[in-house]
């Protein structure tokens, strides 16, 4: 394989791996936030918790490969996002971290205030990531200050600008919704009317910011200028999906909502990594000065190495994945003798 | 302040902190996999209690591990982009095949492990713990052989154009042995780890009377897995070292404090150090010894600290290559120090059973809980002497660790990410420890309900 065509797939792999992180840590994320509000008793709460129990950790791990593939495909690209963006990473991690130890040491102890303290935590765990990856994309593609020497000249206030905030918000909105959405469809009983409801509030806030982000996104950005009308197809059909998705929401049929809003996360990160190509960070100090797939990848020998080594492992990963879903696909009752968390 | 300075302090922290909860991870789940499977095999229910409880204790320490390590994965662009363009080429490629291959393994199938008691058939569900054994294990080698490549680079060319650091062999890059003896010595840590864990909780309760079918079985099989895990890591260790004066001698040199090139050179048991910790006071020397550790091979005349440095001086530029030898000298001897014990505690601790129940046992007994101590202590100073014995190079040979770090980084900026990553790992450690004492004092009853009520005294939740 040539050499552009080895940069051009592990830029395509890459943005796969975080379409999957938003994907599934979505949904995660969303029910981390909504667990304070949304569970009014301990069982109940924990049976919030046990939807995503054997799931969170494995989505999580997409985060740290798209980290883990950034770094040995474009080094330089790991390099300048990292050191760049620290202060947000350093947030972002400390969420992370907080919220998976939340989630492993809340229900060991029985004392009501232990079990309140950790779900706040699983809740600023998963409500600062999320934002903060947010802000980050939105910046991404609008451009950050980098310098000749592939350098970021910025700080953490230059990230939030009126449509790196949006990003973050418009993010946060729609993790809301596919974190109630994916409650709707595995709990039973009660909870799952009541869940259903509240996906239905969501949808207007999540739906009017998607669609501020996406034309934002049009006219913010160089999307139009380099693409032109065609561009537009990627953003509008994110709209259309998420418009499907209340549709389907008013009409009870919970699995389509679902499917539709994730469509619609998934379509966004679509139009960012097309907005993005063949840039990886673009550079609003000097065009010249961004670093793309060609001026930021490793040589051709490893990213032929790791090709083979993706190609081998990612059918893998995702069939067992994929079985890992269908085992725990019952819904699940506040049932204290059925709660693992 | 030093944003170097500072970013050495913090990476410091956050690996000391990871790696003290990974070879707990790494060694015990072997030990829930066995219990499973004899369950499995006999139906005994003992070992499935066996596997529940050491199981419970497993998680608790795991998910430690797990958020902690991803720092690691991210640190190396936050703190030292420099050092990631210049061998990112290279040392991403096993980051990205350890995320790929060993942490979806083992965090997909720990999910359907502790879920899955009654969804999936009794063989299918063992089988999950093994493949979570499998890729946590997967995942020690392939971040050692990450680390391998730092202590001795090899595979590799620097590319004319680009200035940096390119992987030619990638065979190379996964059977470097400097990265296996790495491996080869962390697994059986793991294990003496683990052993030492399940002999000190085994000893709490054998001490009190309790539950005594189910502790002294545990106790039985740690002693067993405790004296191979911890004479294996010294085996390991022995090799390993043979190895390091070969490719690394200045980090052989700086641990025993030998300064000239002599033969036989001689063995120093105790040394005192100036403040620079580069210069030595006092010694108690055992003439020609040094050249008996490297026993079987006769490696002839050792090459002393004074001489390496002047032939770095020769090979690199002028600069200062000797690393703080005071510090490496007492990391070694403590981490070996700790493991002589861990090998004598745990032929003990084997011998124990043979002896007349109770009264002698709990005579014994009363040490182990303590002892859970000496493989942290072992853990922690071994990984003290191998990044800091490799200093002032970030890369062998190839990189300083002064040149490594991001050029826009700015000290105030470092100094607040040390501080806050400090204050959350203190509060989690502390919960971690908690819940973990807890639950090992409890017993069997905590293993099978979630939470130890604490309206009950302790005494009471064990029945």
């Amino acid at each position: 394989m040539s050499t552009e065509l080895l940069q051009t797939l592990w830029f395509v792999l890459i943005a796969l791996l975080w379409i999957g992180f938003f994907f599934l840590e979505g949904f995660d994320f969303g029910v981390g936030m909504l667990l304070p509000f949304l569970g009014k008793r301990d069982e109940e709460r924990r049976a919030f918790i046990n939807t995503i129990g054997p799931h969170w950790d494995g989505n999580e791990v997409w985060l740290i490969v798209a980290g883990g593939a950034t770094f040995a495909a474009f080094p330089d690209w790991y390099a300048t996002l990292f050191s760049g963006f620290y202060p947000a990473l350093f947030l972002l991690l400390l969420g992370l971290i907080v919220r998976g130890a939340a989630f492993e040491f809340r229900s060991k102890d029985a004392h009501p205030r232990w079990r309140s303290l950790w779900d706040w935590c699983i809740f600023a765990g998963s409500l600062l990531p999320a934002l903060l990856l947010g802000v980050a994309f939105a910046n991404l593609v609008r451009g950050v200050p980098i310098d000749a020497d592939k350098n970021y000249t910025g700080n953490l206030l230059t990230l939030l600008n009126f449509y790196g905030l949006l990003g973050g918000v418009a993010t946060v909105a729609l993790f809301l919704l596919h974190g109630a959405n994916f409650l709707s469809l595995k709990l039973a009983g009660d909870l799952h009317g009541r869940t259903r409801r509240l996906a239905r509030r969501l949808w207007p806030v999540a739906f009017a910011l998607v669609t501020i982000l996406m034309v934002a996104t049009c006219f913010l950005t160089d999307l139009y200028s380099r693409l032109g009308l065609a561009s537009g197809v990627i953003p509008l059909s994110a709209v259309v999906a998420l418009l499907l998705a209340g549709s389907f929401l008013g009409r009870g049929r919970e699995g389509w909502a679902f499917a539709m809003a994730g469509l619609a996360i998934i379509l966004i990160l679509v139009t960012f990594f097309v907005t993005l190509f063949p840039r990886v960070m673009i550079s609003s100090t000097n065009p010249d000065y961004s670093l793309t797939i060609y001026n930021a990848s490793s040589s051709p020998y490893t990213l032929r190495v790791m090709s083979l080594v993706a190609l081998i492992l990612v059918p893998i990963v995702l069939a067992y994945q994929f079985w890992s879903y269908r085992i725990f696909r019952q819904r699940i009752k506040a049932d204290p003798r059925s709660l693992t968390y | 302040m030093d944003p170097i300075l500072l970013s050495r302090w913090q990476f410091a922290l956050t690996t000391i902190y990871h790696f003290f909860f990974v070879p707990l991870t790494l060694g015990l789940v072997w030990f829930v996999a066995i219990a499973e499977t004899i369950y499995v095999r006999t139906g005994q229910q003992l070992y499935k209690q066996m596997a529940r409880f050491w199981g419970k204790l497993f998680l608790i320490n795991f998910a430690m591990g797990v958020v902690t390590g991803i720092v690691q994965e991210f640190q190396f662009g936050m703190n030292w982009s420099t050092y990631s363009r210049y061998v990112g080429d290279i040392f991403g490629a096993p980051l990205a095949i350890e995320g790929l291959l060993a942490f979806f393994l083992e965090s997909t199938f720990l999910g359907i492990w502790i879920f899955g008691w009654d969804r999936l058939s009794k063989g299918l569900h063992a089988a999950t713990i093994w493949l979570v054994a499998l890729g946590s294990n997967l995942s020690a080698l392939f971040i050692l052989l990450a680390n391998g490549f730092m202590q001795h680079p090899v595979g590799y060319r620097i590319n004319p154009a680009s200035g940096r650091a390119e992987l030619v062999d990638f065979g190379a890059l996964v059977t470097n042995p400097r990265g296996w003896l790495l491996f080869l010595h962390t697994i059986p840590a793991g294990l003496a780890t683990a052993a030492f864990f399940v002999l000190g909780i085994s000893a709490y309760h054998l001490v009190r009377r309790q539950q005594l079918e189910f502790f002294k079985k545990s106790f039985q099989i740690a002693a067993i897995i405790g004296l191979i895990g911890s004479v294996a890591v010294g085996v390991a260790g022995h090799f390993q070292g043979i190895y390091l004066l070969e490719v690394q001698p200045m980090a052989a040199a700086a641990s025993e404090a030998h300064w000239e090139t002599v033969y036989p050179a001689p063995f120093k048991v105790v040394a005192l150090f100036d403040l620079t910790g580069k210069r030595e006071i006092w010694s108690l020397q055992i003439p020609y010894a040094l050249n008996w550790l490297y026993l079987p091979k006769d490696v002839g005349a050792i090459p002393g600290i004074n001489q390496i440095q002047a032939e770095y001086v020769a090979r690199y530029g002028p600069g200062d290559y000797v690393p703080l030898v005071a510090l490496d000298f007492w990391m070694f001897r403590i981490m070996v120090g700790a493991g002589l014990l861990m090998i004598a505690l745990a032929a003990y601790a084997l011998y124990l059973p043979l002896s007349k129940w109770p009264e002698r046992w709990t005579r014994g007994l009363r040490w182990m809980g303590w002892a859970i101590a000496l493989p942290y202590i072992a853990n922690t100073s071994g990984w003290i002497l191998t990044e800091t014995g490799r200093q002032p190079w970030i890369v062998h040979g190839l990189l300083r660790t002064e040149e490594a770090l991001s050029p826009t980084l700015g000290a105030g900026t470092v100094l607040f990410s040390l501080i806050g990553f400090a204050l959350v790992y203190a509060a989690l450690m502390a919960a971690d420890v908690y819940l973990l004492v807890r639950y090992a004092r409890a017993g069997l009853a905590a293993a099978e309900q979630e939470a130890v009520d604490p309206a009950l005294p302790v005494a009471r939740a064990q029945r």
